[in-house]
């Protein structure tokens, strides 16, 4: 019998092989802010959980190195991923002396990086798999129900970044409900506007490479400096409009915060109708006008349905760009999940950071799957016919 | 009847439609023949007032065209293009609907229209109806195309190079149902090409086009006959000129009294395919039957040598 090596299987073996051996999977360190001191895989676990871990991704790294059936493979990545979610937890509460409420157990480097590995080599599958697109969303479900059980059922209440949420809790929620907010409202806003702007910049040829001259030049200042830039106008604003203020707009907070994820959402969304729009089929709109759609008609029957899936990705863009880009607003006091991520960095406690970072990659992650599916679903009809 | 009235369209400096005057006959085809850029599409663009013109009228039984909304005209005209221009995000039924559906009509009348054309056109509404036009083939695709165009029973019917996409075999099999859906409905229609043999064979009368000009407008016969200057006579092609005129023929025309030996062809066959059955046999005369099978004389290659040539 001879053995075949897969390609990305290679990649994934290499870092299975070095996260599993020479890197730390847990870091235990006295209290939040002091150093960590690095913990193997077999260091980190009961004796028998230990091996058993190890021996589970070993199986795994070889599964993925090899020309390995689907099935199979599909099979070794979910089980390592549920081991190292479930046994990260239980390191957890191993490592921590018995008492002991300053001690903080996080994941270290090892475990990241053979998660990293294993949801490569799952992605992998699923993408060969060539899943439906509802099935996408469901295993996407199936995931988010499975890492909720593990949350509820406190199996990992002992590691550092769910200690920084429970001292949190509160404000967690509150703060994931703006960052959503923030990052809903402004791509509403963008699509509002950018909708009618790009259909305007489509029928109006001279203003097209204006308007998306303008929005390129937006999208290049960088954020910090478009929240500078943008104080002193909207503190016109809250001074001189009656009723602003009470609004909630103000040179610092939510309001520019908002403004300005909501210029970088313009960006995509009209670009995106602009280039769905000149890709409708020439013949198809010559047909519609020739016989006898008026002008409205033949923008809501054939040239809006034909670019949905085109501004659809564009939407995407700017979905999963605000989610990212919302995390900043709390520098200005804009909140979001942000306000985790910079605390953290202000106290050196990379758990903090990590608080604020996961749920953010976490929604962005969801985001894309789901409106990937979405777009995937209103194509599938309309496919380009051949020319 | 469409009385097209010294029509002319300027773009700027350029006259692409130079004073052109046809008159097009009820229930007829007229097809517009000539090279790439001689206007034959602008000027067909301007019957549906897809081109406005710069100067003269377009009068569709009697009226102007401008005497209406220019899209409630196009709902009145049939317009078929090349490629089709189907909707890709439409069903085929929706498809052939199309028209229809802007003119109001209630539901059970498009559904009956929409069945009894897929059904003239070989599709079957059930199989065909709830596909979507990617998963035709081209010559379904095509037919698809002119049924919507006929969707609303229009009297005239605007064809832009409707078979230019289509592979020889299948344009044959569209060219012949055209014809056979034209008698039907008795519609008008002004079809233009850039292929003289699809002109020979499909139009009543043909109008040769160059630089914007109509430079002859006659019955097919004529134009192969009586070119009226080089142009024409370079278009309609020395080699081919006397195969073409022959076509125009049946071989009942020219059938002889006398019998003759071989396998007998049908009186309604061209006389080109006559001509040509003739020469690959290797006979000088074969047998002629009528649809009934029963043998009405002769045809020779004689005979047809001399209806080779104008008269």
């Amino acid at each position: 019998m001879t053995f075949r090596f897969d390609k990305l299987g290679i990649v994934i073996a290499v870092v299975v092989a070095y996260a599993a051996f020479a890197a730390p999977f847990a870091t235990f360190r006295a209290n939040r802010i002091v150093p960590g001191q690095a913990r193997s895989i077999l260091e980190s676990l009961p004796s028998a959980l230990g091996a058993l871990l190890l021996a589970i991704v070993i199986v795994g790294g070889i599964i993925a190195l090899l020309k390995t059936p689907l099935v199979l493979r599909l099979a070794a990545s979910v089980i390592a991923l549920a081991a190292l979610a479930i046994l990260i937890g239980t390191a957890g509460g191993f490592l921590t002396p018995a008492g002991n409420t300053f001690a903080r157990v996080s994941p270290a480097s090892g475990f990241w990086l053979l998660i990293f590995a294993f949801t490569l080599l799952l992605a992998d599958v699923l993408t060969r798999l060539n899943l439906s697109p509802s099935a996408r969303v469901g295993a996407l479900v199936v995931a988010a129900l499975a890492v909720g059980a593990l949350l509820v059922s406190g199996s990992w209440d002992s590691l550092s970044i769910l200690k920084e949420y429970a001292s949190r809790a509160d404000s967690f929620w509150a703060e994931g409900s703006k960052h959503v907010t923030l990052a809903l409202g402004s791509l509403a806003a963008a699509v509002v506007v950018g909708l009618p702007l790009g259909i305007l910049c489509h029928r109006v040829e001279p203003l097209r490479a204006g308007v998306l001259n303008v929005l390129n030049i937006i999208q290049t200042i960088p954020s910090i400096a478009l929240f500078g830039l943008l104080i002193a106008p909207l503190g016109w604003v809250a001074a001189h409009v009656p009723g602003a203020a009470g609004f909630g707009i103000r040179g610092i907070g939510t309001a520019p915060a908002f403004v300005a994820l909501f210029l970088y959402s313009l960006l995509p969304v009209v670009a995106n109708t602009v280039v769905g729009l000149a890709g409708v089929p020439r013949a198809a709109n010559d047909a519609a006008r020739g016989m006898g759609m008026t002008d409205r008609q033949r923008l809501f029957d054939v040239e809006f349905p034909l670019a949905f899936p085109v501004i659809l990705t564009g939407i995407r863009i700017v979905l999963v760009q605000n989610i990212g880009l919302a995390t900043i607003a709390a520098l200005i006091g804009g909140g979001g999940f942000g306000v985790f991520v910079f605390q953290g960095v202000g106290q050196t406690a990379m758990d903090l950071v990590l608080l604020g970072a996961v749920p953010t990659v976490a929604l962005a992650f969801a985001a894309a799957i789901i409106l990937d599916a979405v777009i995937e679903m209103t194509s599938t009809k309309r496919r380009a016919q051949p020319a | 009847m469409i009385e097209i009235e010294g029509i002319t369209k300027r773009y700027d400096e350029t006259t692409v439609v130079d004073n052109v005057s046809l008159v097009i006959e009820p229930r007829t085809i007229a097809v517009i023949v000539g090279t790439s850029g001689s206007g034959k599409t602008t000027l067909l663009r301007m019957i549906n007032r897809l081109v406005e013109p710069t100067s003269g009228v377009i009068k569709l039984d009697g009226a102007d065209n401008r005497s209406v909304p220019d899209y409630q005209l196009r709902r009145s005209i049939g317009y078929a293009i090349q490629g089709h221009g189907l909707f890709p995000h439409r069903t085929v039924a929706q498809n052939i609907a199309t028209v229809p559906l802007l003119l109001g009509w209630d539901k059970d009348r498009i559904k009956a229209r929409v069945d009894e054309l897929m059904t003239l056109y070989q599709l079957d509404p059930q199989a065909y109806g709830p596909r979507y036009p990617h998963e035709l083939s081209g010559g379904q695709q095509q037919r698809v195309g002119v049924a919507r165009a006929l969707a609303a029973e229009p009297n005239v019917l605007l064809m832009d190079e409707p078979f230019g996409a289509l592979d020889p075999i299948i344009r044959t099999k569209a060219q012949e149902d055209l014809l056979a859906i034209q008698k039907r409905f008795g519609t008008t229609i002004i079809l233009v090409t850039h292929d003289m043999e699809e002109a020979v064979h499909m139009g009543d009368k043909i109008a040769v086009m160059d630089a914007g000009k109509v430079l002859q407008y006659a019955k097919p016969a004529e134009i192969l006959a009586r070119p009226a200057n080089g142009f024409v006579e370079t278009l309609v092609g020395s080699s081919e000129r006397p195969f073409r005129l022959l076509s125009l023929g049946r071989v009942r025309d020219a059938v002889e009294p006398g019998g003759a030996e071989g396998e007998a062809i049908p009186g309604d066959a061209s006389q080109r395919d006559a001509l040509a059955e003739l020469l690959w046999a290797g006979r000088p005369a074969l047998p002629v039957k009528d649809g009934d099978g029963k043998l009405i004389g002769r045809i020779t290659v004689e005979g047809l040598v001399k209806r080779a040539r104008p008269a």
